[in-house]
């Protein structure tokens, strides 16, 4: 395992820093060697940024992969935004072929304006995947001290598994390798319709057609209502606030009730660990719930 | 937003004229069960040399992928979608929400940048009140902005416009 430069990006310290606590807990619980990659920007944000101007979104994401890299350090995101821009950026500026070289060269002129240069070398990771394949979710259970009896629904999103061309998971249509770790926290993940459904945020629908992300998130939550779930967990602070402040906002549009108690797989894996539910800002979510806090 | 036109069927690695038209991209679509986006006759217009541009569903994708990974002819479409996107950007068609996430990033090099509440937040937490990004480092937010110039981004938007 190489050592690894931890990247949190913008809506986990700005929006959801309870994630950026829990994220440091577990890592150091699970004697990882991480630092955080200090002095990074944005991603940049691959569905606005890269829709907007790729060789600026390309750029950016190559100062933050050449950071790592001054450091030694593979990248480790907890956001699959994050993760899809850098890990997109990464595969296209390594030294498999010619033509990620050329492409390297173009950035690393403007790079070089900054002092900066990058070589190619930084893999990226997402914090399920790394947990899935350096631990396993045997060896994750095993360090469990209090197991949680709760009923989650499972959301992957988007970017944590697809495209599969540069991300190669267990599968794109029926993934498990995040529900393995949930329930090796003692959880029961529980199925529902359109479970691998985007929740409606990305590609900037979230910022520039507001109303129409939010029915889609009502749908997910609509079918998430429809089974005896305690709880979402999720692998992005972005689906994050979807389904959290969506609720909110649902529920003042719309005179709905919905409570359901949203977090993200490292809270999951902390409160598992033994640590509190105000350890790691649950209580910080838009949404209250008294039983998990 | 201003007319444009612009044929956007063949880009460097991508061609939308091996598309057979078979609606799996469109079946698969979450966007077009809300929305009105339907991603097979956006491609059947433009792999028709119609412009494409001005269309308010190029908008309406999350860039979930669903499209591309069931593809039978393996179009890139998702990537296409996003290159006609830029092109859109940068004949001037950007939503004015659009335009305040760029200039977040040209102003903080965050999309979403921190706020008092947030602070708040972290110090509860016991982290630092402000997260070791650039907000903190003023060289590393420069060294951002340069970038973002030399790339030319501030050009998109005209910021007398916000």
């Amino acid at each position: 395992m190489r050592k690894i430069a931890l990247f949190f990006g913008c809506l986990i310290p700005n929006r959801y820093p309870g994630i950026e606590m829990a994220t440091n807990l577990c890592l150091a619980t699970l004697d990882i060697d991480f630092a955080e990659l200090e002095s990074a920007s944005c991603c940049p944000a691959p569905g606005v940024f890269r829709s907007f101007d790729e060789m600026t979104w390309l750029t950016i994401a190559a100062r933050n992969l050449a950071l790592a890299e001054k450091m030694d350090r593979d990248i480790l995101t907890v956001c699959n935004g994050c993760f899809g821009s850098l890990n997109e950026a990464s595969s296209r500026l390594d030294n498999s072929n010619r033509k990620n070289k050329e492409l390297r060269l173009q950035v690393n002129k403007h790079l070089e304006k900054i002092g900066l240069e990058y070589n190619g070398t930084v893999k990226v990771r997402h914090i399920i995947e790394f947990l899935s394949q350096e631990f396993g979710s045997d060896k994750i259970s095993e360090l469990v001290t209090h197991p949680l009896k709760v009923n989650v629904a499972v959301h992957y999103g988007c970017h944590m598994v697809k495209p599969t061309e540069k991300i190669k998971g267990d599968s794109a249509e029926n993934p498990v390798f995040f529900d393995l770790l949930v329930e090796a926290t003692g959880a029961n993940s529980i199925s529902y319709p359109d479970k691998n459904q985007c929740c409606g945020a990305g590609g900037g629908v979230r910022a520039g057609l507001h109303d129409r992300s939010i029915q889609m998130v009502e749908h997910k939550l609509k079918m998430i209502r429809s089974k005896e779930i305690d709880c979402i967990v999720d692998a992005c602070p972005f689906c994050h606030m979807q389904f959290d402040s969506g609720q909110y906002e649902i529920n003042n549009t719309q005179n709905q009730n919905y409570k359901i108690p949203v977090l993200h797989y490292t809270q999951l894996l902390a409160l598992s660990l033994g640590y509190g539910p105000e350890d790691v800002g649950i209580d910080q979510n838009v949404i209250k719930n008294n039983e998990l806090e | 937003m201003k007319n444009s036109t612009g044929n956007m069927s063949e880009l460097p690695d991508i061609s939308i004229l091996k598309c057979m038209q078979c609606g799996i991209c469109s079946g698969s679509c979450p966007s077009g069960r809300f929305m009105e986006l339907n991603i097979r006759t956006l491609i059947k217009k433009s792999a028709s040399g119609r412009p494409v541009l001005d269309e308010d569903e190029l908008w309406m994708c999350t860039t979930c992928y669903s499209c591309q990974e069931r593809c039978p002819r393996q179009i890139k479409i998702v990537d296409w979608l996003l290159s006609v996107r830029s092109k859109a950007v940068h004949e001037g068609n950007i939503k004015p929400e659009h335009k305040q996430v760029i200039k977040n990033l040209l102003d903080t090099g965050h999309a979403v940048p921190i706020n008092q509440e947030n602070i708040e937040k972290r110090e509860r937490l016991g982290l630092s009140s402000l997260p070791s990004t650039v907000v903190k480092d003023d060289g590393a937010l420069k060294d951002v902005k340069n970038l973002l110039k030399s790339c030319g981004f501030d050009t998109i938007i005209n910021e007398d416009q916000i």
